[in-house]
């Protein structure tokens, strides 16, 4: 088949083509996953304040917290054992990671100490800010350690700034970053027990 | 050219990183980890293979003028399926690669062997150097990603072979991509040349 010739009309009807079936198939594929992807993330978010939380039988009803500073709520979820609150999982984020925003699913347990938390969303740099997910949660090195401390007794900030918590080695941005999401999710429930 | 040295080429004697240099920005920036250089390259490998099919078969159709652009939203499209895809069906791998994903599309491997070769070969032959161009490049960001991840945190695939106290942090930073990469390119020239 010869080439077609670069005329406007040929060009132009190329372009419309070529971009129409690329729509049409994108639209396809996006009706596709979209439900697998709800429910990988639905799951992700389960699986997250399981890790979070001393164990527990019932979630509680879910509540959306705007903070004090921050534009967009924060989302609790308190959890309930014999009907008694064991503790409470709370999504926060912050938006001055490395690569912007990073969301967290943070664990308070019911003497207002983190649990735990588990990070869902972020876009830091593999191999370096990556790591949060597994350097503040290290049993054997208590100055990288957050779980069983709190802002209010702690002062959460990274060393370097003066503060008692040691930053990820060469991420120093994602670790101020990952500390200013939990500061936000206690201070809110700080807020929110009032 | 033979079939069967046209699939080949890709691994050693046209290998895209360590030969022709291409796609240097995702190569340097996902190896830290050997498994994130698998999932890189197989995604990059399924981009490589439907771009170079399309791109053959749609070839005279598409205006000498308009070809870029025509070829960038073919490529396009197909990144944006795997990236759903995988979002949909494998989220531990989609948030540990991130945003380099949709960086795929402006890889200029995808690009130029769509400029390169799909544009002035048969059907038959793109594919084969697609798929020859992507496991190339796959073998390669594993090579790399594994020196990285042994040197760097002691471990291969996630198993840990020595302690981490051992480890030469700077591999898995991006001076050590870039020290490892020089290392491996020198290595291949040696053994080419003999």
């Amino acid at each position: 088949m010869a080439k077609r010739e670069s005329s406007f009309i040929n060009m132009v009807t190329t372009l419309v083509l070529v971009t129409g079936i690329a729509a049409a198939a994108l639209g396809f594929v996006y009706d596709f996953t979209k439900g697998p992807i709800e429910a990988a993330k639905l799951k992700a978010q389960t699986e997250a304040i399981k890790n979070v939380l001393p164990e527990f039988d019932e979630l509680g009803e879910t509540k959306t917290i705007t903070p004090a500073e921050g534009a967009d709520a924060l989302e609790f979820f308190p959890a309930y054992k014999n009907g008694e609150l064991v503790g409470t999982a709370i999504k926060t984020y912050t938006k001055s990671g490395f690569s912007g925003f990073i969301s967290i699913m943070a664990g308070i347990d019911k003497d207002g100490n983190f649990s735990g938390y588990s990070v869902l969303e972020h876009a830091e740099t593999p191999g370096l800010g990556s790591k949060m997910d597994v350097w503040f949660n290290n049993p054997e090195k208590p100055k990288q350690y957050v779980i069983g401390k709190n802002p209010g007794s702690t002062n959460f900030t990274v060393s370097k700034d003066g503060g008692e918590i040691d930053a990820i080695t060469a991420s120093t941005i994602t670790s101020r970053a990952f500390l200013e999401a939990l500061t936000l999710a206690y201070d809110s429930y700080k807020n929110n027990e009032k | 050219m033979s079939q069967l040295k046209n699939f080949s080429k890709g691994f050693i004697k046209e290998n895209p990183v360590f030969v022709l240099l291409l796609g240097m920005c995702p190569t340097l920036g996902v190896t830290s980890s050997a498994i994130n250089g698998l999932g890189m390259g197989l995604a990059t490998t399924f981009v490589l293979l439907m771009s170079n099919m399309v791109v053959s078969m749609v070839k005279s159709a598409i205006p000498d003028k308009v070809r870029i652009p025509a070829f960038i939203v073919i490529i396009a499209t197909f990144v944006t399926i795997v990236q759903l895809t995988m979002q949909a069906y494998l989220p531990s791998l989609f948030k540990s690669l991130g945003l380099f994903i949709p960086l795929i599309v402006v890889n200029c491997l995808v690009l130029g062997r769509a400029e390169a070769f799909a544009s002035k070969n048969n059907l038959v032959s793109s594919v084969i150097d697609g798929l020859g161009m992507g496991l190339g490049f796959t073998f390669a960001l594993v090579t790399l990603g594994g020196i990285r991840e042994i040197l760097g945190s002691g471990k291969i695939f996630n198993i840990t072979i020595y302690p981490e106290n051992y480890v030469t942090l700077v591999f898995v930073l991006s001076p050590g991509a870039f020290i490892v990469l020089g290392y491996l390119i020198a290595a291949l020239n040696k053994i080419k040349k003999n």
